[in-house]
């Protein structure tokens, strides 16, 4: 396997979680809820995917533990957020404290074992094709998913009539309220999708990306998947453009660390935070651009008369 | 459709009642509308017209009576219901998606799952049918307030309704695009349809309606045949007593000195949707009233920033207050030139909704009034502000429930009274107000409309910015119109009718006044 | 069933001194079911937690130590979070704060006289404040998300802080251990009763901040300014008051209150740099300012109820052999109650069943 081969391999396996994650992210804010706790729902899945994946043995019921965590754990937020309209910025930021907290609870007795990896995907033939076999016909499961993911939300959000109904009711909830839309509703569910889409994410970091539990191992990837959905204005195509950008700066200095560039490693680490900064910038500063893009009631709670 | 006028009412209303915590917004209302007609709800605001439409839409559940529809006893328990029976609603402030397609928009209230396109195209032909021009592509967001009433009515007729419900619908309307709009609705009552028409314009229901249902203090108060009525019996029903008309005395012979000056005001749009100003002149001297009617959206928001300093100009000498050049100064230092500023959204912009009466007090007076209720240290003097809010209060006949409440707790009309009083408070020299009455009940308008009058004949320039054309030919000394960003010159009020009006808002003679022109603009 | 929310027409007075109480009552419910699922005595665990560390005079100068930090970063946070801007750097900028402060007894060891510790405090507040201002500058010159800079500036703050420790000022005489040398005795925060216990000067500066932002909030003009466009930014601009130098001033205030609890931190409690120097007091501030509902004088309240989670969390390790990560739980519960409480403050909680009796939609 080429050099170029396995640092795209590890772009990809990189940006995966990044992706998906966002995704989730996106969906619920296309319906004019921001939840800031993808970090700690990503954090539960990362723990609770590893410790079904090692209760079991099965790696498979990891994951779905993962993705069961994640849900679970969005509920919390989608109650006080939907039903007791609770600010969403500090509710999303107590998700992730409660997150990050309870996550090193349940780690505790997995800290330093070994873990579970899934497998990737062999299709004798096709693998073994140079050069793209492996990144085509050779990666793992999730990955495939994540590309799927990101085809169907594109689908889903501008091609159906349910996603045509959760983008209005991002737009304004109160219209949409008028019209004997079930906002609340739509937004559980949304709300509920960007869990399961963060508890996934968090079930390859643990049991793809790095096949073993170390407290806080999401390092933030939680934020940065919140930042890339800005930076891809509410797009699911350029979310994908965006992950893999940032699987690349987080791969490229992981790969300058190890050549010993003589730059020290801590600001190589740091790239990854500094890139969403000034990426970030870049999007943001041309506001016009940011202002059409928006989901207008974005953030807003809604308290429906009846 | 095919129902006799003395067949069974398409829909019967017994004792609907509807209660928000302390407040019984309806209270045990009877109404009865019959296959094939008109009927008027009139009632002012707050009188619980919004409240009982909502309720037979859907959207507001009661809390006891009974609808019944075609006959049969009914319980409407979400809009989607009311649709299937045959119910469709035109809301006030429309219900509608910004950032879709007129298209999409009609779309999301349709129940089954016709394709967009198809839907696009349905429209089309309905638009055609009916003369209400429609592009289904267009983005909500950059249309007008009328074509957006068009998709509304649009979007219920697709519906095939049997009853259709609009709320106050001429009040974003040209006079002229108002009379478009009646032969519609007459058409519709002779293809058999019912309409529920709620205003409280009283010429337009005497012109429409056959029959009209008064609501006053959530309560039915009478029935009749509007044509039958005057306005001034309407009126009565509506207010329960009769309403102090509004005193204008005369203007000052001489013109005065013009206290604000507008020269060549331009701005470009400062949001996604929002209007351009192009080269606005407008004088308003001292002992005046001046208007600006305009349909809503059509610059007025944008032009009252600029002239209130909240947005401010790249030249200074654009805006004159008291004969200095303020366009590069903000707010603040408009104020202490001697000017005030009351803004048309009162929750959220005059006031902050979760603060008290007396610190919305020190919202615009903090700095011209500094010294009275500033100390040193930039400590808040509570004792002086608290004594001056409530003197405005009783200036103003402000009805409120705690001493010093908090702004939201306020109704419509007694919070634009104090937001008012507390600028006449200061007797500026220069107030600019933008929907001085909108959502207000009659009884304070009159009031409100009084105190301005006062204070531009007390020597100050007084600048109104309304879409209520009946307000402004009652108040100014001379109206100008604002469409599209442009103003109009103004039109004395001895020469303004309501005809020429209604089409310099509908974009006719187009056109701003030049400077030169502006000598013309002294009333008789 | 479902949930209604009825909206007062006023706030509701009683609900706003209740909702933390009833938060804090709810968080040991939960906290005692969470022990008694983990096969502990709850009542026995909770003791632990919360009574057992104010039982001696070390342990409540121990209480103090930490709770220093939470109140200053706490008290810094609610002006902010009252003007609406999410500054959720506050680690980051404690990080600074520290490293900034320490400047002085790292780099200049041989400058030993009276001004190094003042000094050192002004340059640590300096050093946070300037931090803050990064993320203000971004989003009144660029739009950008203050929540995601600040927070971002906190990775990059921490390695940061690490790159230090570990490169130019590791103490050469360390033995290569990741840390600076120890600060000499005028750097040091002194302790406010050493006989009794650790307690230092930070306590005091906490409870001197909380005091005079209590003033500035409810008194003087610019705490009407912060209320007035965070509650309602349009009629805050109508006021004529600026956003954006409310943006900094938020950020540079809290900055330079989460950069002095720094390097109190640093020259008091440890005495000299390492790769980490807080366990997560700036984001355990946030948890602070909601439990002391933004008002300074409540957070001086609240920052003490979470210190001794931080207590109670290494007490119960050592009795019950419970995880010391079970306090983070706790004071993560405890937001999330104290953020559901809040809401009675605005709102009535009706509980509506479904009526009974259906008559069919349409007429059958």
């Amino acid at each position: 396997m080429g050099i170029a081969e396995s640092i795209l391999l590890t772009i990809a396996t990189a940006a995966t979680p990044l992706l998906i994650a966002a995704l989730g992210e996106l969906v619920v804010e296309r319906s004019g809820v921001l939840n800031l706790g993808v970090e700690g729902m990503m954090v539960m899945g990362a723990v609770c995917g590893f410790a079904g994946a090692a209760l079991s043995g099965s790696p498979w019921v990891g994951i779905l533990s993962g993705v069961a965590a994640g849900a679970l754990f969005s509920m919390l937020f989608g109650v006080l957020t939907l039903s007791v309209a609770t600010n969403q910025v500090a509710t999303g930021l107590s998700l992730t404290i409660l997150g990050l907290g309870l996550s090193g609870m349940i780690g505790e007795p997995f800290v330093g074992q070994a873990g579970i990896k899934l497998p990737s995907l062999h299709v004798p033939g096709l693998t073994d094709i140079p050069l793209v076999g492996r990144l085509l016909f050779g990666q793992d499961p999730i990955f495939y998913l994540s590309i799927a993911l990101t085809a169907g939300v594109v689908w889903f959000l501008f091609r159906t009539r349910t996603g045509l109904t959760l983008r209005s009711i991002g737009d304004n909830h109160a219209s949409a309220h008028a019209l004997g839309i079930p906002v609340i509703r739509y937004r559980y569910l949304a709300v509920l999708f960007g869990g399961a889409c963060a508890g996934l994410a968090g079930a390859h970091l643990s049991l793809v990306y790095t096949p073993q539990w170390v407290e806080n191992m999401t390092a933030g990837r939680g934020w940065i998947a919140l930042a890339l959905v800005v930076f891809a204005s509410w797009r699911p195509l350029r979310v994908l453009a965006g992950a893999y950008l940032f699987g690349a700066v987080t791969i490229g200095q992981l790969h300058a660390q190890a050549l010993g560039i003589g730059v020290p490693s801590q600001l190589l680490s740091s790239l990854p935070y500094l890139a969403t900064i000034v990426v970030l910038v870049l999007i943001s500063r041309n506001r016009r651009l940011t202002m059409m893009n928006t989901p207008a009631s974005l953030g807003r709670a809604f308290v429906p008369d009846r | 459709m095919s129902a006799e006028a003395d067949a069974e009412p398409l829909l019967e209303v017994r004792g609907l009642t509807k209660i928000f915590g302390a407040l019984t917004a309806c209270d045990r209302v009877d109404l009865t509308i019959a296959q094939g007609e008109i009927h008027a709800l009139l009632g002012e605001n707050g009188a619980g017209k919004s409240t009982l439409v909502k309720m037979l839409f859907g959207s507001l559940e009661p809390h006891s009576g009974d609808i019944r529809w075609d006959g049969k006893p009914v319980r409407i328990s979400s809009p989607s219901v009311a649709k299937k029976l045959g119910i469709g609603m035109v809301f006030q402030h429309f219900s509608l998606f910004e950032a879709l397609s007129a298209a999409e928009n009609i779309a999301l209230s349709l129940a089954d799952r016709t394709p967009i396109a198809a839907i696009a195209e349905k429209a089309r032909s309905l638009s055609k049918a009916y003369g209400l021009p429609l592009d289904p592509n267009a983005l909500v967001g950059d249309l007008s307030v009328g074509e957006r009433q068009r998709i509304e009515i649009i979007r219920c007729l697709l519906q095939t309704p049997q009853l259709i419900i609009l709320d106050e619908p001429t009040s974003v309307l040209t006079p002229q695009e108002a009379d478009k709009l009646f032969e519609t609705l007459e058409r519709l009552r002779a293809e058999g349809k019912s309409i529920l028409y709620i205003s409280h314009r009283l010429d337009e229901v005497r012109r429409l309606c056959d029959r009209a249902t008064i609501m006053r203090h959530g309560k039915v108060v009478g029935h009749c045949d509007p044509r039958r009525e005057t306005p001034a019996s309407l009126a009565r029903m509506m207010v329960g007593s009769d309403v102090k008309a509004v005193e204008r005395p005369a203007a000052p012979q001489e013109s005065g000195e013009h206290l604000l000056g507008i020269c060549g005001l331009s701005r470009k749009p400062a949001g996604p949707f929002s209007v351009p100003l192009r080269n606005i002149w407008l004088h308003v001297p001292a002992g005046q009233v001046v208007g600006i009617a305009g349909v809503a959206g059509n610059g007025q928001g944008e032009f009252f920033e600029a002239v209130s300093g909240e947005a401010r100009q790249d030249a200074a000498d654009v805006i004159r207050i008291r004969g200095k050049a303020a366009g590069l100064m903000g707010i603040t230092e408009r104020r202490m030139l001697g000017a005030a500023f009351v803004p048309e959204e009162r929750l959220g912009h005059g006031a902050a909704p979760r603060m008290t009466l007396s610190e919305n007090l020190l919202l615009t007076r903090h700095a011209t009034d500094a010294k009275a209720f500033v100390g040193a240290g930039g400590l808040v003097k509570t004792a002086s502000i608290d004594a001056a809010t409530q003197r405005i209060v009783s200036e103003m006949d402000v009805r409120k429930s705690a001493r010093d409440p908090e702004a939201a707790s306020l109704s419509g009309g007694n919070l634009q009274k104090f937001i008012i009083g507390r600028e006449l408070d200061r007797q500026p020299s220069v107030l600019v107000v933008n929907q001085p009455t909108w959502g207000v009940d009659a009884g304070a308008a009159a009031r409100i409309r009084q105190a301005l009058i006062e204070l531009a004949r007390g020597g100050s320039a007084v600048l109104v910015i309304s879409q209520d054309l009946d307000e402004l030919f009652e108040m100014s000394d001379a109206i100008a119109v604002m469409n599209n960003g442009e103003l109009s010159k103004p039109i004395p009020i001895a020469e303004a009718t309501r005809e020429r009006i209604g089409l310099l808002m509908g974009g006719a003679e187009p056109g701003h006044a030049a400077p030169a022109a502006l000598a013309g603009m002294e009333p008789a | 069933m479902r949930i209604e929310l009825v909206k007062r027409p006023q706030q509701s007075t009683l609900f706003s001194v209740l909702s933390p109480l009833i938060a804090l009552a709810l968080t040991m419910v939960a906290g005692g079911i969470l022990f008694a699922a983990m096969g502990k005595n709850p009542f026995e665990a909770l003791y632990y937690y919360f009574v057992d560390p104010l039982r001696e005079l070390w342990s409540l100068h121990e209480l103090a130590i930490k709770a220093a930090p939470l109140i200053l970063i706490a008290v810094g946070l609610s002006v902010c979070y009252q003007s609406n801007n999410w500054n959720i750097g506050a680690e980051g900028q404690f990080v600074i704060g520290g490293i900034a402060g320490s400047m002085l007894p790292v780099l200049f060891p041989e400058f030993q006289n009276g001004f190094v510790l003042p000094l050192m405090l002004l340059m640590g507040m300096a050093g946070g404040a300037l931090y803050a201002a990064i993320p203000a500058l971004l989003k009144t010159r660029f739009n950008t998300n203050e929540i995601l800079t600040s927070l971002m500036l906190v990775y990059v703050a921490q390695l940061f802080l690490d790159w230090l420790v570990r490169g130019p000022w590791r103490n050469p005489q360390g033995n290569n251990f990741p840390e600076t040398r120890r600060f000499h005795a005028d750097a040091v925060l002194p302790e406010l009763m050493p006989a009794d216990g650790r307690a230092n000067w930070g306590i005091v500066f906490a409870v001197v901040a909380a005091i005079l932002v209590w003033v500035l909030a409810a008194r003087t003009m610019k705490g009407f300014e912060v209320r007035v466009l965070g509650a309602s930014p349009r009629a805050g601009r109508f006021a004529g008051f600026s956003a954006a130098r409310m943006v900094f001033f938020a950020f540079m205030l809290s900055g330079a209150l989460a950069g002095l609890a720094g390097i109190s931190e640093v020259s008091g409690a440890i005495g000299q740099l390492r790769p980490s120097i807080s366990p997560g007091y700036g984001f355990t501030a946030i948890i602070v300012a909601f439990l002391g509902r933004l008002n300074p004088l409540g957070i001086v309240a609240a920052g003490l109820v979470l210190a001794l989670t931080y207590l109670g969390g290494e007490a119960a390790q050592i009795s019950l052999g419970v995880s010391d990560k079970v306090a983070r739980v706790f004071q993560g519960l405890l937001l999330f109650f104290v953020l559901g409480c809040d809401t009675l403050i605005h709102y009535r909680i009706r509980l509506v069943w479904p009526a009974k009796a259906v008559p069919a939609g349409e007429g059958a």
